[in-house]
């Protein structure tokens, strides 16, 4: 893929900002032209987080447009579905890691949070290619971005953005103290 | 990886990959701005946060969070007529609240130098409106830079900061919201580290009259006019000013087509016409006011037809409309339909625009298929452990029927949303005592309550509670007092213990209100109490209501412990699922299972415990965490 949209979303307070920072480098360290944006909402934390990454050479604004994503990584499991009906193109891939956080109609029971099988049907109708990500005995659930982060560099759905060049990135960007545990996470899930 | 504060300082010229507020920071390091100060906002906390996280000794600036925009501008503004180069920074709204000053500096002659920097909110993504401050630098004379991209964040600054300095004046730079936050790679200068002159070159029998009052302010406006007259004559030779052929036009075209536009809404245009392939003309303005009418009038000379994309109000288009009619100009000149007066001019809203002006130049290209699918809105809300909703949830259970609560502007504002419902109306910043006054004149039947946070309350809430206390108003004021600006990312204010220090409970004491308490919010019955007895005194009375920010105070923990020591626990032969702690308290750690039993959520719950007085059955437990079960 030499052009390509990636649409990043979660909750406040998941990470997104390290996935989207290691992600932004590594699509540069990979040769590509890269435009990107944080957006968050009002809230602190709890709130849908956005990022919008985008590669090649013909960018000049850097929000992915609505339906226009090749690639949507989430890091929560309603966020995925949202994700997936709101940004993803016909055919595009969805990868997220498969935890829930409960929204307020959710916690009152007046609505239903999403099943796997829901998003998997979302995803099927718009003919998308569905990854979910579930790390057994994560040292940390701050770690589940670096899940998310191996599982993409062993699809390599980019041309170029693989394990050896993501795992440079997290080496720069991840703090001394735990880096070493955060590259067994990303070693095991990208199975390198 | 270097250091983003080490970037930002580092002498040798780089590259990298940065958002447009951060680029900011650079550009004003290398123009040699000398003086900062801004009132927090988004979408600009970012070019704060990056000055600030240059270490005190190596920042090669005076900054500081002024305690609103209005002082930030006027510290700005002082600095700069003493000859020192400034820039004050805040967002949109924050215009509002400083204008009263600001519409002064077109006026004046500022030696050093003074740019005002506005982070617009096109699409209303987190601000109370999405008002224009394009219209701001008509009323004051003030020129106007629009950068829409970090790299032209950079150069535009530069640009802004040495118009400003050149011609003693203060200049705009307008940013937006996808502008400051998009990130691409920068290149950037070199940076001269220069020894400051701080000496005072505030000169008023040189360069006055700095009073304008009655006739005096003719003749500064004449010099404002003849200004922006220079400026306008710089803007028609800038290459800010530029008219761009992204597919080339072939001589053989017979209708000549091109766009005017500015800001993001260029990019958006540029993308457009690159996927489409049109040959159209693109007058991109950098410079936006005052319009570089010489190259206009040219454009439009050039083309039969021009359509014109800007967002949010018609400014541009009136002027440049006016401009055709005087100069007899007969080209087609379009806009947008009405339905783009609102919201952001992305690249899909920007090619609607293109096929209604020239469909068979623009043909639709096939949407997406629409999946139809319910899913669960998630919307805004406090952090686990806030003061704020235990706050809420005790004074909800202590209203009389019928109150009325007026909201401010905060973390507290998420407290109108569902389920608390506290908070029915709201203006701006400082506005809640105000409102609660006139709501409560002639009103025998509803008790009036409004909120403030400690931020707010000095930013622009002391006037109102002054008023109050000289008329006695008749309601009730809840401080919301977490003592940090915590919306916008945790800045040091003017009451928090660490910032300005000034206590709240000393200062309304000071203003003459005769009932204050303080309570801390975690004290439901404490704090119930202290509402119902104080709604049944007449006049104006204060509660603060006390607690720490909790998002920061955990960040804190965890970056100390690992983790946090505690987590709240249900025992399941107490629980009668009553609900009360996952439906009305609404903490968002609190599960609900498909059977309808209610748990924990490890990673959210902070174990604060102030959840605790909400169960009727005294089935919350706090226990330590590692001796919790995952
Ligand atoms: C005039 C103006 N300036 C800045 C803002 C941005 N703003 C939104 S919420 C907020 C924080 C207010 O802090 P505080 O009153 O202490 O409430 P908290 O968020 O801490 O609950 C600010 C500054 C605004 N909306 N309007």
């Amino acid at each position: 893929m030499k052009e390509a949209n990636i649409y990043l979303c979660g909750v406040g307070g998941q990470g997104i900002g390290m996935l989207s920072e290691v992600l932004i480098r590594a699509c540069m360290e990979a040769g590509y032209d890269v435009m990107g944006c944080d957006t968050h909402g009002l809230a602190q934390r709890g709130g849908v987080v956005q990022s919008h990454l985008r590669i090649g050479e013909h960018i000049y604004t850097p929000l992915v447009p609505d339906g226009e994503a090749d690639i949507v990584i989430a890091l929560e499991r309603l966020e995925a579905m949202r994700g997936a009906l709101e940004m993803l193109r016909e055919g595009g891939s969805v990868i997220y890691y498969n935890t829930t956080y409960q929204p307020m109609r959710v916690r009152s029971g007046a609505m239903q949070y999403p099943s796997q099988s829901d998003v998997e049907e979302t995803v099927k109708k718009l003919n998308g290619n569905l990854h979910a990500v579930e790390l057994e005995g994560l040292p940390d659930p701050r770690m589940q971005n670096v899940a998310l982060l191996g599982r993409l560099a062993e699809l390599e759905l980019i041309e170029g953005l693989n394990a050896a060049v993501i795992r440079s990135v997290l080496k720069s960007v991840l703090p001394e103290h735990v880096l070493e545990k955060n590259l067994e996470v990303f070693s095991r899930a990208s199975n390198s | 990886m270097e250091r983003l504060p080490d970037l930002l300082i580092q002498e040798a010229p780089w590259a990298g990959l940065v958002m447009g507020n951060h680029a900011l920071v650079r550009a004003m390091i290398e123009a040699g701005t000398m003086v900062v100060s801004t009132y927090p906002g988004s979408p600009t906390p970012e070019i704060a946060e990056a000055i600030t996280s240059i270490a005190p000794e190596k920042r090669p600036m005076y900054f500081e969070y002024s305690v609103n925009e209005k002082v930030a501008s006027e510290v700005a503004f002082g600095a700069a007529i003493n000859g020192h180069p400034s820039a004050v920074f805040f967002k949109s709204v924050g215009l509002n609240v400083a204008s009263d000053s600001v519409v002064q500096f077109g006026l004046m002659h500022i030696e050093g130098g003074l740019v005002v920097i506005l982070g617009d909110d096109p699409g209303v993504n987190s601000s109370q409106n999405e008002q224009d401050n394009r219209h701001f630098c008509r009323m004051s004379y003030i020129p106007m830079f629009e950068p829409a991209t970090p790299n032209e964040v950079y150069l535009m600054y530069l640009e802004a900061a040495r118009l400003a300095q050149r011609r003693h004046m203060a200049v705009f730079l307008r940013l937006t919201t996808h502008v400051c936050h998009a990130r691409e790679k920068v290149s950037f200068g070199q940076y001269i580290p220069q020894e400051f002159d701080w000496s005072p070159h505030f000169d008023s029998s040189k360069e006055g009259p700095y009073i304008a009052i009655t006739k005096t302010v003719f003749p500064m406006k004449a010099r404002a006019l003849d200004r922006l007259g220079l400026v306008e004559a710089e803007g028609d030779e800038s290459p800010v000013n530029a008219v761009l052929e992204p597919n080339g036009v072939s001589a053989s075209l017979g209708l000549l087509r091109g766009v005017i536009s500015a800001s993001l809404p260029a990019m958006s245009l540029m993308e457009n016409l690159k996927d489409s392939g049109a040959q159209l003309r693109l007058l991109k303005l950098g410079l936006s006011y005052p319009l570089p009418r010489k190259k206009i009038l040219d454009f439009l000379r050039r083309h039969d037809e021009v359509l014109i994309v800007e967002e949010l109000d018609r400014v541009m288009e009136a002027e440049i409309k006016m401009l055709a009619y005087d100069n007899e100009i007969h080209c087609a000149i379009f806009s947008r339909s009405d339905e783009f007066l609102s919201g952001e001019l992305t690249s899909s809203r920007t090619m609607q625009i293109l096929r209604q002006t020239w469909p068979e130049i623009f043909t639709p290209k096939l949407g997406r298929r629409t999946v139809e699918a319910s899913v669960v809105p998630r919307t805004p809300l406090m952090c686990p452990g806030c003061g704020h909703r235990a706050a809420f949830y005790a004074i909800k259970k202590a209203l009389p029927e019928g109150a009325i609560t007026v909201a401010d502007i905060g973390c507290h504002t998420m407290g109108s949303f569902e389920p608390y419902k506290m908070g029915e109306v709201m203006l701006c910043m400082g506005a809640s005592s105000g409102i609660g006054s006139g709501l409560a004149l002639g009103n025998r039947e509803r008790r009036v309550l409004s909120f403030i946070g400690d931020s707010t309350l000095f930013h622009a809430g002391l006037p109102g509670i002054v008023n109050a206390v000289q008329y006695d108003h008749d309601f009730l004021l809840v401080v919301m007092d977490n003592g940090i600006t915590a919306m916008t990312g945790h800045q040091l204010n003017a009451g928090s213990p660490e910032g300005g220090n000034i206590s709240i409970e000393d200062t309304l004491k000071a203003l003459g209100v005769k009932h204050i308490r303080s309570i801390d919010c975690y004290k439901k019955d404490e704090l119930g109490t202290a509402v119902r007895e104080a709604l049944e005194i007449k006049g104006f009375k204060v509660i603060i209501a006390q607690h720490p920010c909790m998002l920061q105070f955990s960040r804190k923990t965890i970056r100390k412990l690992g983790e946090m020591p505690g987590l709240m626990s249900i025992d399941a032969e107490k629980c009668e699922k009553a609900y009360e702690c996952s439906s009305v308290f609404d903490c968002p750690s609190f599960v609900r299972g498909e059977d309808g039993s209610i748990s924990v959520h490890r990673e959210l719950c902070i174990g604060d415990g102030s959840c605790r007085p909400s169960c009727p059955h005294t089935a919350l437990e706090l226990k330590k965490r590692k001796e919790s079960a995952r």
